[in-house]
């Protein structure tokens, strides 16, 4: 059952406008409806929407710092199970509470198998504390503390971290990679990780306007060109089976990479460097030869 | 009730199964590990009814511990020097959140160098955590503190969370006869955890939230500082009823050993305590005039009974476990805090048995000698002084 005509996230947060984060919390919460507690890691997400005394939050909802949103799910997981409570348990951490220093209180949640929705809204890098490189931050993307200059042309030097298929290497129930411009996807995918038992994560795409640099009108246009791309693939993993994951969108006519690229500010200085951006789309030609048939 | 034979670690498994935790959350390290193993045994004979979370590090366990805590269950988790200065961060939010988690912890070195042995450092550095702190002198007392700390941190004008210290090897390893009480009566004692809070679906509520300086922070802050001063209160009190209903009397925040008309007391936490009532015992019959107090509660710190206590000597000698780099000892600095301008007697500081050196009746007796001297000249010769250091010939 799900509850698409009431709001559990209240506006009047302060996330930025064109910020895709409310539109991810916003839509899990009206799939998943009030049974629920949600644990929400250090980030914009909990310092623009908790601000005291109000907050937008309509269900239960518990911050408890930034590097173990995983352990504070496993607490309440246990807790609800020692008094035979039956309900949702979401956490919602960024890139880097969740890749970085989060990673380990990830890895042991989803290790000990606690019946727990995991839900990475990933925007690449740590937009809360000024747009630091994260694991997740993409090849090629300026950032604070991946400048561009003459000694380094290119800004992040290595690949993002796959953390999908490293947290479907954990034998999880049920792992997918989202993108709320792909509404319907996004839609049956939150809906089918809540119906899932045992440890759940979705990997789910977030622009950020002031870290990505881009225009806040053209949100979803970008997340869309992240996908049609080919450098955000959109698939499902069950039980851990990541031979036979499944892909859940295809474009049927991939976009050169350069378009995805050019909307956005944190890419302006590797434009001018061909040599980088085929790299970029060698990348993404790779992972498709290698994955698309799947 | 039940005799048994049990080590320090097996009296804490004990206090916690007879407390009925709901959730344990927990990770190995040594010397704490075997309680977690006899936990572990409880629950998988069914003897005691708890969730646990074999959790991946100590700082997921206390965080886990605050999940669980404020999802209105009852917790308890146990660990150790390193494991527990990796928790710091978890102390600070369990106490600001006003949880009272239970926790054991045994007292271990802290490394460089590696040491296993016990040194009170680790938990020291955890005094502004806005925890309290209970130091054990025997395994008794390591079981008996665990039911006592539930009643006093749950109580809702109390909320706060409590750890309960055994020295490693001398309490952890070490078996000695321990009463464990009857289950009835410790269900009687502690009672059905009553959440003052919790997240509820049915009344939804936020925590954790962010805060601007014109918010309430100093004032959370505040009532934090009032019930940790209730809590002496309820220490004292909650002692007594345990005398009562379990027939062994506690001394509320400290505990005295032949002060009355003492030239010299001594002030200590731990094991040392019982090895100096032993030297006591013996110097006294020498007639020399020695005393102690030995400090139960560092957190919250017996200041009001310090100050009575200074008045039955002509000095204090601070034996401390750990060292604070910059100025003296925790418990020296803290005594004397509390002691200014209350007395001008002389107060000595004593560093000794550090990385789990041997604190054997002959250097306390070396101590006892050279603070009856200075009581008697009223001069202190060395503010601060590390007894036994290799190649110093005045402890040798």
């Amino acid at each position: 059952m799900s509850y698409e005509n009431e709001e559990f996230f209240a506006p009047g947060h302060g996330m930025c406008a064109g910020c895709a984060a409310p539109i991810i919390v916003r839509w899990v919460l009206k799939m998943a409806g009030p049974n629920t507690i949600v644990v929400n890691a250090t980030g914009c997400l909990e310092v623009a929407t908790t601000a005291y005394p109000r907050t937008s939050w309509k269900v239960p909802w518990i911050h408890v710092a930034f590097e173990n949103a995983a352990a504070v799910a496993s607490g309440i997981e246990a807790a609800a199970r020692a008094k035979g409570e039956k309900l949702n348990i979401i956490a919602f951490g960024g890139d880097g509470g969740t890749v970085d220093i989060g990673f380990q209180a990830l890895s042991g949640m989803i290790e000990r198998g606690h019946n727990v929705l995991y839900v990475l809204y990933d925007n690449e890098a740590y937009m809360n504390t000024g747009i630091q490189r994260s694991g997740a931050t993409p090849y090629g993307a300026w950032t604070t503390t991946s400048q561009v200059g003459d000694a380094n042309p290119i800004g992040k030097l290595r690949p993002k971290k796959p953390i999908a298929r490293i947290v479907a290497a954990h034998n999880p129930t049920y792992v997918a990679t989202a993108n709320p411009a792909f509404f319907q996807d996004f839609k049956r995918k939150i809906e089918k990780a809540l119906s899932y038992e045992g440890p759940r994560f979705l990997h789910i795409l977030s622009s950020c306007t002031t870290g990505w640099r881009h225009d806040p009108s053209k949100t979803i246009k970008i997340l869309k060109l992240a996908t049609e791309t080919g450098l955000f693939p959109l698939y499902e993993i069950i039980d851990g089976d990541i031979e036979h994951m499944k892909i859940t969108y295809r474009p049927k006519e991939f976009k050169p990479v350069e378009e995805y690229l050019k909307m956005q500010g944190r890419f302006r200085h590797l434009l001018k460097h061909p040599e980088y951006v085929q790299k970029l789309q060698e990348d993404v030609n790779k992972w498709w030869e290698k994955y698309g048939k799947q | 009730m039940a005799k048994m034979i049990l080590t320090g670690n097996e009296s804490a498994a004990w206090g916690a199964r007879l407390s009925k935790p709901k959730v344990v959350a927990a990770y190995p390290i040594t010397p704490q590990t075997s309680i977690i193993e006899k936990i572990a045994e409880f629950i998988a004979n069914g003897e005691m009814d708890a969730r646990y979370i074999r959790v991946e590090s100590e700082h997921s366990a206390m965080a886990a511990c605050i999940a669980a805590e404020n999802t209105g269950v009852r917790t308890f988790t146990a660990t150790s020097a390193h494991g527990l200065t990796l928790m710091h961060e978890m102390l600070i939010w369990a106490s600001g959140a006003r949880l009272p988690i239970v926790m054991s912890v045994v007292n271990r070195a802290m490394a460089p160098p590696w040491s296993v042995w016990t040194d009170q450092l680790d938990s020291v550095a955890q005094r502004d955590t806005g925890w309290m702190q209970i130091y054990s002198e025997n395994n008794q007392e390591v079981l008996d503190s665990i039911i006592m700390a539930y009643r006093v941190g749950e109580k809702h004008n109390i909320l706060l969370p409590t750890m309960i210290m055994e020295d490693a090897f001398i309490l952890s390893h070490t078996a000695e006869a321990v009463d464990v009480p009857e289950q009835k009566l410790v269900d009687d004692f502690v009672g059905e955890f009553e959440p003052a809070f919790k997240l509820d679906p049915q009344d939804p509520g936020g925590f954790g939230s962010l805060i601007m300086p014109e918010g309430p922070y100093m004032e959370f802050r505040y009532k934090m500082a009032l019930a940790m001063d209730e809590a002496r209160k309820e220490i004292r009190k909650v002692t007594e009823e345990f005398a009562e209903v379990f027939g062994r009397k506690y001394p509320g925040l400290v505990e005295e050993y032949r002060t009355e008309d003492a030239d010299a007391i001594m002030v200590v936490m731990g094991t040392i305590a019982s090895t100096a009532k032993d030297v006591i015992d013996a110097l006294r019959e020498k007639g020399k005039k020695v005393g102690l107090a030995r400090i139960r509660y560092f957190r919250p710190f017996p200041y009001e009974e310090l100050r009575e206590i200074v008045k039955k000597a002509d000095m204090l000698g601070i034996v401390d476990r750990s060292y604070t780099f910059g100025y003296g000892a925790a418990l020296y600095t803290e005594t004397k805090g509390a002691l200014y301008g209350h007395t001008d007697k002389p107060i000595k500081n004593y560093v000794v048995g550090l990385g789990g050196r041997d604190i054997t009746p002959d250097v306390l007796v070396k101590i006892f000698d050279n603070m009856l001297k200075i009581a008697k000249d009223g001069v202190v010769d060395r503010e601060i002084e590390w007894v036994g250091l290799h190649g110093d010939e005045r402890w040798s």
